[in-house]
């Protein structure tokens, strides 16, 4: 097990989650600092889905299908279960070619 | 600790509890596929109780990638929960106790921030405690439960699981750029570059998705940025509320 990397990732979550229960008794008023953090979790999923999501699977079929059917029901805003299953299906689907 | 609170807490949390046990079958699942041990997922799930943030951290254990690229990537991804903390910490109830905050903190997810913030009533210990516990159940229990099941499913089955947790963030990306055009704007400059790091290998994947959040979040921030009214700053949380679950936003 990779301890040291398990204990620097709960400790930096924690602190995150912790410092401003023991820094700050007023809001944030900066807009730059809200601005970013507002943008940080769109941008961070991006960056993380692609292209990485095209070499999840064994073959470039399975991935390119599954992406497909992600982006699809997505769009029609069905819940993250759905199309997370949706698009492991699509990708079990485009592996049988 | 007043029961009736701690058993509303759980009543409110149910939702939660069962987005967060389907969700984190895929990262038990995704876990295996990194050829990590079990253990490991379930001990990260419960230390963690993040969903982006912690399978970006297992990814690069996975990868094999250093100490600083864990600690950064950790920091940048979780860095929205600090807001989330701020306002949790102004609606608690005046008389928590300084221990009980340090378990409060424990449990701010975006789900949990939602919840809480939904509430009319100043939060209690015993409330948020319910919330947090049936969160955390659900949470672990789902990470170890994909854990198995991928052990026990054909490989043809494992292998189409691998792309499930992205399926998930594009659940979320989706819905935000359809209706908010500068979501759209840093959605495709994160793309681009992403693409272009890939594919230029100039960076480990730890590392182009530390610089792309930074450069592309600041950059946004610099030239968009959000509304500062009250609402704007909610409607920012709200958007990004569904990291696990979509339908456990709304408990009204």
């Amino acid at each position: 097990m990779a301890w040291k990397e398990m204990l620097v990732m709960m400790i930096t979550t924690y602190v995150i989650r912790l410092s401003p229960f023991v820094l700050f008794r007023k809001k944030i008023k900066n807009r730059f600092i809200q601005s970013f953090l507002y943008y940080v979790p769109y941008v961070v999923l991006s960056a993380m889905t692609f292209p990485a999501i095209l070499f999840s699977t064994s073959s470039k079929i399975s991935a390119l299908l599954g992406t497909g059917v992600a982006i699809v029901l997505a769009y029609e805003e069905k819940s993250l279960i759905v199309v997370a299953l949706g698009a492991a299906i699509g990708a079990w689907f485009g592996g049988l070619f | 600790m007043k029961k009736r609170y701690f058993m509303e807490g759980l009543k409110s949390g149910l939702p939660i509890c069962l987005g967060y046990f389907s969700v984190s079958i895929a990262f038990g699942m995704m876990a295996i596929h990194l050829k990590r041990p079990i253990g490991e997922a379930v001990l990260i799930s419960l230390t963690n109780l993040t969903s982006a943030g912690q399978f970006a951290g297992l990814k690069i254990i996975g990868n094999r990638g250093g100490l600083i690229e864990v600690f950064l990537s950790t920091l940048i991804i979780n860095a929205r929960y600090f807001l989330m903390s701020l306002s949790i910490s102004q609606k608690l109830a005046p008389k928590t106790k300084w221990y009980e905050k340090l378990l409060i903190a424990y449990g701010i997810t975006d789900e949990i921030f939602a919840i809480s913030m939904s509430q009319t009533r100043a939060l209690t210990f015993s409330y948020m405690m319910g919330v947090i516990v049936i969160s955390v159940f659900g949470w672990v229990s789902g990470t170890f439960v994909g854990g198995i099941a991928s052990s026990l499913l054909p490989v043809s089955v494992m292998d189409a699981f691998g792309i499930a947790l992205y399926g998930m963030f594009i659940a979320i990306v989706i819905p935000a750029i359809k209706k908010n055009r500068n979501n759209r704007i840093a959605v495709m400059i994160a793309l681009v570059l992403s693409t272009f790091f890939y594919f230029s290998s100039w960076l480990s994947e730890g590392w182009s998705i530390i610089v792309i959040t930074v450069g592309v979040s600041a950059l946004m921030a610099w030239l968009c940025p959000i509304d500062q009214k009250e609402e704007a700053f909610v409607d920012g949380l709200e958007g990004n509320a569904g990291d696990d679950d979509h339908d456990v936003r709304d408990p009204a």
